[in-house]
């Protein structure tokens, strides 16, 4: 492949979970033709470690889209509250943050249960008629994975919440802005840098996760990093492992420059 | 809560109600699982559902029994105590080299210094295992020291650089031009003001050793099964109360830990009058 040839070429790759598609084209004139092309199916039992990684981005947008949703009103309501109970609602967010990985998830098993507190509420509730699978399948890794990210996210956006002077809405209304188009025009574009920020940290965290998902999930969600850690530690194939571990890393690679981005526009200090 | 305005249409009230109730329903969704395991904790029966079956400390007296909680407790705590030294050390002479000292590679050794708090943790613990292994530290107590010093390490320095870009150098400067010699100046004006930053450092060094998993699974034999190492197994087999006894007696743990960090906040928020070092730290700590 003349990859690094002087004559402009352009080589386009697509793994996919079930073929691997490569294409090459080279400037001709005024435009481009098709130099070479090529499609190889992935055999069935190779594909699995790219099912993995399609679970483990699926897993980690549904977390980063269910933690932005939960987590803007959160930081919202925390930087509009007064003093005191901003700091109360901080530590409050905080405590999780410092109890152990294995406590939470400990204590999500104990509640998931079908005779947990939550099946249990909601059969008196009459809301269900028979006890309910919420764990050990990907219902409770959401569950557990949101609750672990939260955070991560909520903390970051609530400082550059706390930074945006509130004269700027006043303005706005002052100007004759209806709260909701105050909000939507001046307010929230203030706060995407650190709603960016703390999505790209929430989702860079959550393809590396490995132990919520290896105890409250069922092996369907099992993400990369499970795969890697069974591979190394169950059957000692140190190459693949350390394939996939490389490929897991370029992931993060490409996302984590983008995170320093927004990161820096907020003040941020994460590194 | 609407932005202002005294005249707020339905829809605008419906709007601010929506976000308060999203907010509420988000902080019960934090802290319900750790409080709600609480009484469960003192249960009279041996299974882990409401309504609880009178009041017992059975499962309490299962955690601190020879076996097997309290030699992993052991583990935690002296493995945590070597990590929180050594990371401490190492972690605070780099955030002062890296602030104080010019040198070419200074952004490049920053980035290295900080990568495993980015980087997945299996890569970090997977990398460790096949370096280690040449040198015979796997399944050994000072392997597992080296390796959670790996992960505290950038902690310390993001904390200690934090507190020393508030610190104002013209104060070492005003002992030295008093006669104070670097190191005079250093005991005695230096590290009494960014103590609050190092201290915080430790903490997070501690709580990063004590809440690894991930490495121990790795490197840890039998003889160093940490807290959270032996937890996982049982978690993978079968859920039995003391584990919930173990995980309350680590949530008074963490909570404790919390309020020496908020007292550690509130002491530099006095020492430098600027924005908490601690607080914004603590946005980095990593799970």
């Amino acid at each position: 492949m003349a990859l690094f040839a002087k004559a402009k070429s352009i080589v386009g790759l697509d793994i996919g979970s079930s073929a691997v598609k490569a294409v090459e084209l080279k400037s001709a004139g005024k435009g481009y033709r098709v130099a070479a092309f090529g499609i190889q199916p992935v055999p069935p039992e190779q594909r699995v470690y790219l099912d993995r990684l399609e679970v483990t981005f699926w897993i980690s947008i549904v977390v980063t889209v269910l933690t932005a949703v939960v987590g803007y009103p959160m930081a919202y309501v925390m930087a509009m509250a007064g003093k005191t109970w901003g700091r109360v609602l901080f530590v409050l967010v905080l405590l999780p943050f410092w109890v152990s990985l294995l406590v939470r998830t400990a204590a999500w098993v104990v509640l998931l249960q079908k005779e947990g507190i939550i099946n249990g509420a909601l059969l008196s509730l009459g809301l269900i008629s028979q006890p309910q699978q919420l764990i050990f399948n990907r219902l409770g890794v959401y569950i557990a994975m949101v609750h672990v990210l939260l955070p991560f996210l909520v903390l970051p956006l609530y400082s550059v919440m706390k930074s945006i002077p509130r004269d700027h809405v006043r303005a706005a209304a002052s100007l004759g802005a209806n709260p909701f188009s105050a909000f939507l025009t001046v307010y929230f574009p203030q706060t995407i840098p650190g709603l960016g920020a703390g999505c790209l940290l929430v989702f860079i965290l959550a393809i590396g996760f490995y132990v919520t998902p290896a105890l409250v999930g069922g092996s369907s969600d099992q993400m990369i990093s499970a795969m890697i850690a069974e591979l190394a530690l169950g059957t000692a194939n140190w190459g693949l492992a350390s394939a996939l571990a490389l490929l897991l890393l370029c992931c993060v690679a490409i996302i984590y420059p983008v995170f320093g981005r927004y990161a820096g526009t907020t003040g941020l200090r994460l590194g | 809560m609407a932005p202002v305005g005294p005249y707020r249409s339905p829809g605008v009230r419906c709007g601010a109600a929506a976000i308060r109730v999203i907010a509420g329903l988000g902080f019960v969704f934090m802290l319900a699982p750790i409080i709600a395991i609480i009484p469960l904790s003192f249960n009279g029966a041996s299974y882990l559902s409401y309504p609880l079956r009178g009041v017992s400390l059975q499962w309490y007296s299962a955690v601190f029994a020879p076996t097997p909680w309290l030699p992993a407790l052991w583990n935690s705590v002296t493995i945590g105590a070597a990590t929180t030294v050594l990371a401490t050390a190492i972690g605070t002479s780099a955030a002062y080299g890296l602030a104080y000292v010019q040198f070419p590679g200074r952004r490049l050794i920053t980035v290295l210094l900080i990568s495993p708090m980015v980087v997945p943790i299996v890569i970090t613990a997977l990398a460790i295992y096949l370096t280690f292994a040449s040198f015979g530290l796997v399944q050994s107590f000072l392997g597992l020291v080296l390796a959670h010093t790996v992960l505290a390490v950038p902690f310390v320095v993001i904390t200690v650089s934090a507190t020393l870009h508030g610190f104002d150098r013209n104060m070492v400067r005003a002992a030295t031009s008093l006669g104070a010699g670097p190191l005079t100046a250093f005991r005695t004006v230096t590290l009494p003001l960014t103590a609050p930053g190092v201290l915080a450092g430790a903490v997070f060094a501690f709580v990063t050793s004590f809440d690894d998993v991930v490495v121990a699974l790795f490197l840890a034999g039998p003889e160093q099964f940490t807290v959270p190492r032996r937890m996982f197994n049982s978690l993978r087999d079968k859920l039995d109360p003391s584990i919930i006894a173990l995980a309350v007696f680590l949530i008074a743990v963490s909570t404790v830990l919390l309020g020496v960090m908020e007292f550690l906040r509130w002491r530099s928020e006095r020492l430098h009058n600027r924005t908490s070092v601690v607080m914004r730290s603590s946005e980095a700590r990593l799970p």
